[in-house]
């Protein structure tokens, strides 16, 4: 190919590759901006966390494609496919909420590089204090009293490293805004023995009250469920294999992701249920791969999230392993029951 | 085909292309592949800036899962990257050229005019095919709705990036004369780090002007990664001119056990290896720096930009001095200066932004000083014919070394505490740093890297 021609070529092919990829950006900035025909029902309103005079409902991070994608949304509990009621602020990637408080990790979007905050809010949704977050968001908790607060972030490797990822997992009392920064920091006892290792990765807070948490503990290519104290500043392995613990609202239960032998190693999760009082596993009914920190609805329904066309929908099954599991909340993730 | 400055002969200094008072213009195969890392890499790290984002908030995989993806196909590039440097070595379509193995019989290896078109193996096609795979899983992406298929498309995308990447550094090599050939490498990592430092940029102005829109990010890399590919076919020619590497006879045997019996590559491969193991991964410089020194939690990601920030400034100039003062000589110092960024770690002679930005524009002055150097020492000491093998054999020496020092590290963390950890690390940097200033010292006697 003589050299005019190779120019002519190149030329052409970034016309062509230029007009594409605007398009794309086009298109899905259109789709950003406007709510899609097919979506659930959504009209802007008020979102409260505090006392539901009408029942209680559900708080989640809408996943609707639009200008609500990301705000806060309520449904009654009773009637999920009701129009949802979304508030115009905060937007958040994960959220949870208890007696009338609520902790949204949000994107900050900078100049450079988007950077991550985690905002305590008050019943209205306001922001009390907020604190940076050294990764991505993935998991985030409030105690049953409102008390303390506990996040978990990624944090990603970088390009030359690459293949290395670890957590960080906070825990804050936002009555003395006393911040744990990092829970890895706190003394392990593993299998009974005192334990240190770089490798420990501690996420998934789940509260008892404000003194007893459960948490998932990594180390060494294993995960455990560990009790922990947040004054004594200890995790202490209580069972193995469990992910994502969840403690039921009477505390005799965890529902937690179980690594289940024999599935594919990047779906390798089943929804199950632990027994504290006899440390007996029983699986529920869903049958799908889960990835995510399931909620208790009540004493006997659990509420967890799947991936769909709209990045997640909030499905529901019963925790004792009976039922079907059904759709709850289309668009949905990271929901809360508000009460 | 021969450039204006593929000469190494004192005369071709005064060719009428070079401008006086500058120093000679880089071949243009070198720019040309500058621009397709260039252009590939903004494409890549478009994608590696958003992916965590996209999978752990849109997708709701957890960071296990990620983990599980990140790391299921990690080993295997390995094996792809010494596969891309054997292949890519093979003797090409040129009729009667070196016949149909490679025992060094012919005496292709002896021809010392400086113009020998031996070594032209299938670079440019095992490259092609390489940075091919690479774009091919970007619109893939797009597809890509469960985990499964994800970890299947990251893997064939690294699988790529393992089989390029010794066939590029072996046609900048072959397309520059060998007394160039440290800036050469240093241009092309130059334009390799403004790639990677653009790729995030464009990822983030694309979801600032459609939030949401990983899809929009992933069709923009999937065309970026398309325009790299056909830079590579239409601009990179197949058979670079210029002059080639070593002058050495090939000894007979097995291609890799083979390449072993050249002293030259025997020492610099030990060397890599060697320091490898004294280097902390980036992960564990950023952490031992957040950690020790104290920086918030909201400065850690942007620890890696500082680094590749003072790479991209001094990635030149640090090619052109090791030219000049000699490239083993400018690999070992660049390890004195990752060394005294250790120290500075280490004694902590106050905490906060300062002191972080010290240490990360020792970390880059490292990167600077030592990753173009080390493919351009590596040139200077494997035949023309066995450029694509003898670097591919020394990163899998330098990647080997760097994985041993993570799990070290690990141990000692694990047993001792991050402080001797480092102390620990900084000690084996020192010794392997002696040691390489030594077996890597120029000198007639050794026939290499003579100025």
């Amino acid at each position: 190919m003589s050299g005019g021609r190779r120019i002519l070529v190149l030329l052409a092919a970034v016309a062509l590759l230029a007009a594409t990829g605007t398009l794309a950006v086009l298109h899905a900035a259109g789709q950003a901006r406007g709510a899609r025909a097919d979506g659930p029902p959504v009209r802007a309103g008020t979102v409260t966390l505090g006392a539901q005079p009408d029942g209680p409902r559900l708080v989640f991070r809408s996943m609707t494609w639009g200008p609500d994608r990301d705000e806060l949304a309520s449904v009654p509990l009773g009637q999920p496919d009701d129009t949802r009621t979304a508030a115009s602020a905060p937007t958040c990637l994960r959220f949870h909420a208890a007696a009338g408080t609520g902790i949204c990790l949000q994107a900050v979007h900078g100049p450079v590089q988007d950077g991550y905050r985690a905002v305590v809010l008050d019943a209205a949704l306001h922001e009390v204090r907020h604190y940076d977050l050294a990764g991505i968001p993935t998991r985030a908790r409030v105690s049953p009293s409102g008390h303390l607060v506990a996040w978990t972030v990624f944090l990603s490797g970088d390009s030359y490293a690459g293949g290395s990822f670890s957590t960080r997992t906070s825990v804050l009392d936002t009555r003395t805004w006393t911040l744990q920064e990092n829970l890895e920091d706190d003394a392990v006892t593993l299998d009974g023995a005192p334990y240190r290792s770089p490798d420990v990765n501690v996420w998934g807070v789940t509260f008892a009250d404000d003194e007893r948490f459960y948490a998932t503990v990594a180390t060494g290519g294993r995960t455990y469920l560990a009790a922990g104290d947040v004054t004594r500043r200890t995790l202490t392995t209580v069972h193995g294999n469990v992910e994502c613990p969840s403690l039921s609202p009477d505390g005799t239960r965890i529902a937690y992701k179980k690594r289940v032998p024999g599935l594919p190693d990047d779906a390798p999760w089943r929804l199950y249920v632990l027994d504290l009082r006899t440390m007996a596993e029983s699986a529920t009914a869903e049958q799908r791969d889960v990835d995510d920190q399931a909620l208790w609805l009540d004493g006997r329904t659990l509420a967890y999230a799947l991936p769909s066309d709209d990045g997640t929908d909030v499905w529901s099954v019963p925790a004792d392993g009976s039922g079907a599991p059904a759709l709850l909340v289309r668009a949905a993730l990271a929901p809360a029951v508000v009460r | 085909m021969y450039l204006a400055d593929s000469r190494h002969t004192p005369a071709s200094d005064a060719a009428p292309a070079r401008r006086p008072g500058r120093p000679a213009r880089i071949a243009t195969t070198v720019l040309a592949l500058g621009t397709v890392s260039l252009v590939t890499d903004i494409s890549s790290e478009m994608v590696t800036a958003v992916l965590p984002l996209y999978l752990v908030t849109t997708m709701a995989v957890s960071p296990l899962g990620f983990g599980v993806l990140d790391g299921v196909y990690n080993g295997a590039t390995v094996v792809v990257r010494l596969l891309g440097g054997l292949l890519a070595d093979r003797p090409g379509h040129r009729p009667g050229g070196y016949g149909t193995d490679d025992h060094g019989a012919h005496g292709q290896g002896h021809d010392t005019d400086g113009h020998g078109t031996h070594g032209h193996g299938r670079h440019k096609a095992v490259a092609a095919a390489g940075y091919g795979l690479s774009a091919l899983c970007k619109p893939a992406l797009l597809f890509a709705r469960t985990t499964p298929v994800l970890g299947l498309v990251l893997a064939v995308d690294r699988a790529g990036k393992g089989l390029r990447t010794a066939p590029r550094d072996a046609l900048i090599s072959l397309s520059t004369p060998p007394e160039r050939r440290a800036r050469a490498f240093g241009v092309h990592r130059a334009m390799d780090t403004a790639g990677a430092l653009a790729g995030p940029l464009l990822a983030f102005l694309i979801l600032r002007a459609a939030p949401g829109g990983y899809h929009a990010v992933f069709t923009v890399s999937a065309c970026v990664a398309a325009l790299g590919v056909l830079v590579l076919v239409l601009c990179v020619p197949a058979r670079p001119g210029g002059t080639v590497g070593g002058v050495l006879p090939r000894p007979a045997g097995r291609p890799v056990a083979r390449l072993l019996h050249l002293p030259g590559l025997r020492r610099v491969c030990l060397c890599a290896a060697l320091l490898g193991l004294a280097t902390l991964s980036d992960s564990f410089v950023y952490l031992f720096a957040q950690r020790r020194l104290g920086l918030p939690a909201g400065w850690f990601p942007l620890l890696p930009l500082g680094t590749a920030a003072v790479y991209l400034l001094l990635a030149v100039p640090l090619g052109t001095a090791g030219d000049r003062y000699g490239r083993r000589r400018v690999f070992v110092l660049g390890h004195l200066a990752l060394l005294s960024g250790y120290a500075v770690l280490l004694l902590r002679p106050a905490g906060g932004l300062p002191v972080a930005a010290v240490v990360l524009t020792l970390h880059g002055v490292f990167y600077a000083a030592t990753d173009g150097m080390l493919a351009a020492a590596t040139a200077a000491v494997v035949p023309a014919a066995r450029q694509g093998a003898g670097l591919a054999l020394v990163g899998t020496g330098q990647a080997a070394g760097r994985f041993g020092c993570s799990l070290a590290v690990g141990v000692l963390w694990a047993r001792w505490g991050d402080g001797t950890a480092l102390a620990a690390m900084t000690a084996a940097l020192a010794g392997a740093v002696a040691v390489a200033a030594c077996v890597l010292r120029p000198g007639p006697a050794r026939g290499e890297e003579a100025a």
